[in-house]
């Protein structure tokens, strides 16, 4: 008996990768770059911003969330907001002793 | 013989073990931007010693090697066996590369006795220690991942190889590649974060 659902996949075509290859590499220089160059405060909110671009790519395209069951990217996003939640109170209290 | 098999819930469980390894290396991330607040000139000064050109070396060979992981993927699904174990072996020989990069770039700290637990290095204040520290342990914890991560794609090779994973059932082979995407992921926060941001 064949389940439908083992047999349900995408294939994403090489040059997909290699188009997400480009612009993450494109990226990756663009933050040294910046980051070279002083920019202040503004350095690190940059450097922070191209990582999470870069990372959105990673589990978009490489990890397949972007063609996989909802629940992933759902289960993903939540860990984010987990994560960005205990960050922000954790440097909330630092900020303000 | 009739198998049961279920790819949802095998990639669910990886998943699942993905978002620990998440929360272990966010924990650290909070540890970092904490003592980082509290010694700003420490840890400017400490991160203009790391070499941002092997750092920058290494993020590429990363990318490359989660590109080749993931189009091993399409190779096998279009059933080109071949195709996928080359793909396979360049992202283990990429995955060495960086453990190699990584073996100079420490030894370059060794040398300078500058390594955990060194009292040149706790000569140079409490700051230093903090930033070396979890420099060190940071950086070290990924290249066991990468190690780790290494191991699970050759296994799979073999799999590959000996035709007990084919394009009628590699999940095993994506759960090897998301778990490698997750070494990626780590190092593209590990990067600007120890590197970039002086």
């Amino acid at each position: 008996m064949k389940t439908d659902e083992n047999e349900k996949h995408h294939i994403i075509p090489y040059r997909t990768f290699l188009y997400v290859l480009a612009i993450l590499i494109l990226l990756t220089l663009t933050s040294v770059t910046l980051t070279q160059i002083s920019l202040g405060a503004f350095t690190v909110a940059a450097a922070l911003i191209i990582a999470g671009i870069k990372s959105t790519f990673v589990l978009a395209i490489f990890m397949h969330l972007k063609f996989e069951n909802k629940m992933f990217s759902r289960a993903v996003c939540g860990v984010i907001l987990l994560l960005a939640a205990v960050i922000t109170i954790t440097l909330l209290d630092y900020l303000n002793r | 013989m009739v198998t049961h098999r279920d790819d949802l819930a095998s990639k669910t469980g990886m998943w699942l073990f993905l978002f620990t390894e998440l929360l272990l290396f966010g924990g650290l991330f909070i540890v970092y931007s904490v003592y980082r607040y509290r010694n700003p000139i420490a840890f400017h000064q400490a991160a203009h010693e790391l070499s941002v050109v092997i750092g920058t070396a290494n993020t590429i060979i990363l990318l490359i090697s989660s590109t080749t992981i993931a189009m091993s993927i399409t190779a096998l699904q279009t059933k080109n066996k071949k195709l996928c174990l080359l793909l396979m072996g360049v992202t283990i020989l990429l995955g060495l590369a960086f453990l190699v990069n990584k073996y100079f770039e420490w030894g370059a700290h060794f040398r300078e006795h500058i390594y955990p637990g060194s009292s040149v290095l706790a000569l140079r204040g409490h700051g230093d220690v903090l930033f070396y520290g979890l420099y060190f342990f940071m950086t070290g914890l990924h290249a066991l991942h990468i190690i780790v991560g290494l191991v699970f794609i050759l296994v799979i090779a073999v799999s590959i190889f000996k035709d007990r994973i084919n394009s009628e059932n590699y999940v095993l082979l994506e759960n090897s590649g998301l778990y490698w995407h997750l070494v990626d992921l780590i190092w593209i926060f590990l990067f600007p974060l120890f590197y970039l941001i002086t």
